[in-house]
């Protein structure tokens, strides 16, 4: 009699409906980290012949010769990190003075000024910034900065023989372009720093600029770090306005005040002239090595700040 | 620390300074408007082109990034705890850390090549790879803003989740998410780097975009870089042109996100 035991059957699961939206949407989103994975992948492919041909060697390698189809990046290396460097000590102290200003001082409306100047300064085409280098600050900070400076100092190797063209110079736009990076960034550090830090220090009888000094800034630290970080990326990337001023000198200087040659220098001066398979795969390997240490760089600055910004949020 | 500040204030005064000091004489003729490229030496040359062809690659790429963009931002807020969701997040973060050369080289790679000749259909897709993240993270921020109040009335009322995102969330977040589309369309106008091997430049005037166009940018760069004291000049005026137009539009977006700050707090 087992077939008249009629078992009900289970409810049927609760009709859910395929939200249709998310997947869609979703994979609209994916368009992002996939141009992402494609930029790299594609440029890797189009450096292969100059990886193969070269190997580890390249990034070593001082020669750019096209003639005799022998391509070594590191003169641009090497130029493309110390503009980013000399920038950065040049951008970090007003920077960082910037972004103390807008988290901490003054009325509203000096602060409103000062934050919309920033901004706008952000604002400006990075070519605008290269033709005003060229023909307004190369020539007057060669003039009153590496002239007087090399004249006194010139003794020092570093120092020596000022010209118009140089990595000094190109390093001084660069320093002007990412300091909003820099003061934005630090500045929402600042600002989460806990209120209660400063007031104890306050109500402890120190100055303003003791409690900035000795207590605001040293807490900002690794949030002004990763703000650094992050400018640095910029630094590195940034093609046209160094360009125009840099001097294009296919060799390592001996002076901050010789012409050098950054990586995203080198392509876009070169690149529309290469001929044969070699040359423009040695320059897209230029832009790889460029790319893959602005990723590695941005990655660092980005989880920096946002553990930063996570724990100032678990501390309000 | 206010003179470091000021310190900081004076490279912008003496950009704008020079930029319409030296910009403004070209720009004064009405010629510089309506001519395009004439040879050193021959009176009347113009922008036009450059003008136009801005006109053409940027508006190529907003078609491109905006939609993609607002929709991918509206994923990232309204599933914000879906896995994917932060990594459409960290990937928009370190796209827009990227090299603007670099995205030059890949559409090169990508739209050039294959087609043997350089096109502002390339340079437009450069400038929409520029464009996609910050659009995406604006919109996002922009959406997280809205009160869940407004998302839960809409599902208790049966609508869909594609119409409660759509037609309820986005229009409230409009103001925020034009922001971002202006200050993305603000950026990608500046930009030279990534049209130098997509969109190439052009001496003559030019509007089917499978053509090498002139951009305002490519203009002043190209110019600069000459020693004829004619084409600096026109440079300096193209380089007036564009900070108009670039400053134009973000104070325009800043006002309109003045807006969105006033609507959220009626929310």
């Amino acid at each position: 009699m087992a077939a008249a035991v009629e078992i009900t059957p289970a409810l049927p699961p609760a009709r859910r409906v395929p939200d249709r939206f998310r997947t869609l949407s979703g994979a609209i989103a994916a368009i992002a980290p996939v141009i992402l994975v494609v930029i790299i992948g594609i440029l890797f492919q189009q450096a292969a012949p100059s990886i193969r041909h070269f190997g580890l060697g390249f990034l070593t390698g001082t020669n750019w010769n096209p003639v005799t189809e022998n391509f070594g990046a590191l003169p641009a290396i090497f130029g493309t990190v110390a503009t980013s460097f000399v920038a950065l000590t040049l951008a970090i102290p007003v920077g960082v003075a910037v972004a103390v200003v807008l988290a901490e001082q003054g009325q509203t409306t000096i602060r409103g000024i000062i934050g919309t100047g920033i901004e706008l300064l952000a604002a400006i085409p990075s070519v605008v910034y290269g033709i005003w280098a060229l023909y307004v600050l190369a020539p007057w900070s060669y003039a009153h900065i590496e002239v007087p400076i090399s004249n006194r100092f010139g003794f020092i190797g570093l120092l020596s023989q000022p010209g118009v063209r140089s990595l000094f110079n190109a390093s001084l736009v660069l320093a002007v372009m990412i300091l909003p990076t820099l003061s934005a960034i630090s500045r929402e550090v600042i600002r989460a720093v806990p209120r209660g830090l400063k007031e104890s220090a306050v109500a402890l009888g120190a100055t303003w600029w003791e409690t900035t000094w000795r207590v605001i800034l040293p807490s900002a630290r690794a949030g002004i770090f990763g703000a650094t970080i992050l400018a640095l990326g910029r630094a590195l990337g940034e093609t046209i306005a160094v360009t125009m001023v840099i001097g294009n000198s296919y060799e390592i200087p001996h002076s901050i005040f010789s012409p050098a040659y950054t990586l995203a220098s080198v392509i876009a001066n070169e690149f529309n002239e290469a001929t044969g398979t070699l040359y423009p795969a040695a320059l897209i390997e230029l832009g790889l090595v460029l790319i893959l240490v602005t990723f590695v760089v941005n990655l660092v600055a980005l989880l920096l700040v946002r553990s930063i910004s996570r724990e100032a949020t678990r501390a309000a | 620390m206010y003179l470091l500040t000021l310190l900081a204030l004076i490279p912008l005064g003496l950009v704008l300074w020079f930029t319409l000091s030296k910009g403004l004489p070209p720009v004064l003729h009405v010629e510089f408007f309506t001519n395009s490229f004439r040879p050193v030496g021959v009176p009347g040359a113009g922008v036009a082109h450059a003008i136009v062809g801005t006109g053409i690659l940027v508006g190529l790429a907003s078609l491109m990034a905006i939609p993609i963009g607002i929709i991918g931002g509206v994923y990232v807020a309204e599933y914000a705890v879906d896995p994917w969701a932060s990594w459409v997040r960290l990937a928009s973060d370190v796209l827009v850390g990227t090299p603007s050369i670099a995205i030059g080289l890949f559409v090169y790679a990508l739209a050039v090549v294959p087609v043997h000749h350089f096109s502002g259909i390339a340079g437009s897709v450069a400038l929409a790879i520029l464009m996609l993240p910050i659009v995406i993270r604006t919109t996002e921020g922009s959406v997280a803003l809205i009160p869940n109040g407004l998302r839960e009335s809409g599902l208790a009322l049966g609508l869909p989740r594609w119409r409660v995102s759509l037609q309820l969330i986005v229009p409230a977040a409009a103001p925020g998410v034009i922001t971002g589309a202006l200050l993305a369309v603000a950026r990608a106008s500046g930009e030279t780097a990534p049209l130098l091997f997509t969109s190439l430049g052009n001496t003559l005037f030019r509007v089917d975009p499978t053509n090498a166009i002139q951009a305002l940018p490519l203009t002043v760069y190209q110019y600069a870089l000459l020693p004829y004291k004619s084409l600096q000049d026109q440079a300096w005026g193209a380089a007036l042109v564009l900070v108009v137009m670039v400053l134009g539009i973000n104070l325009l977006s800043r006002w309109v996100l003045r807006r969105q700050i006033r609507l959220a707090g009626q929310l």
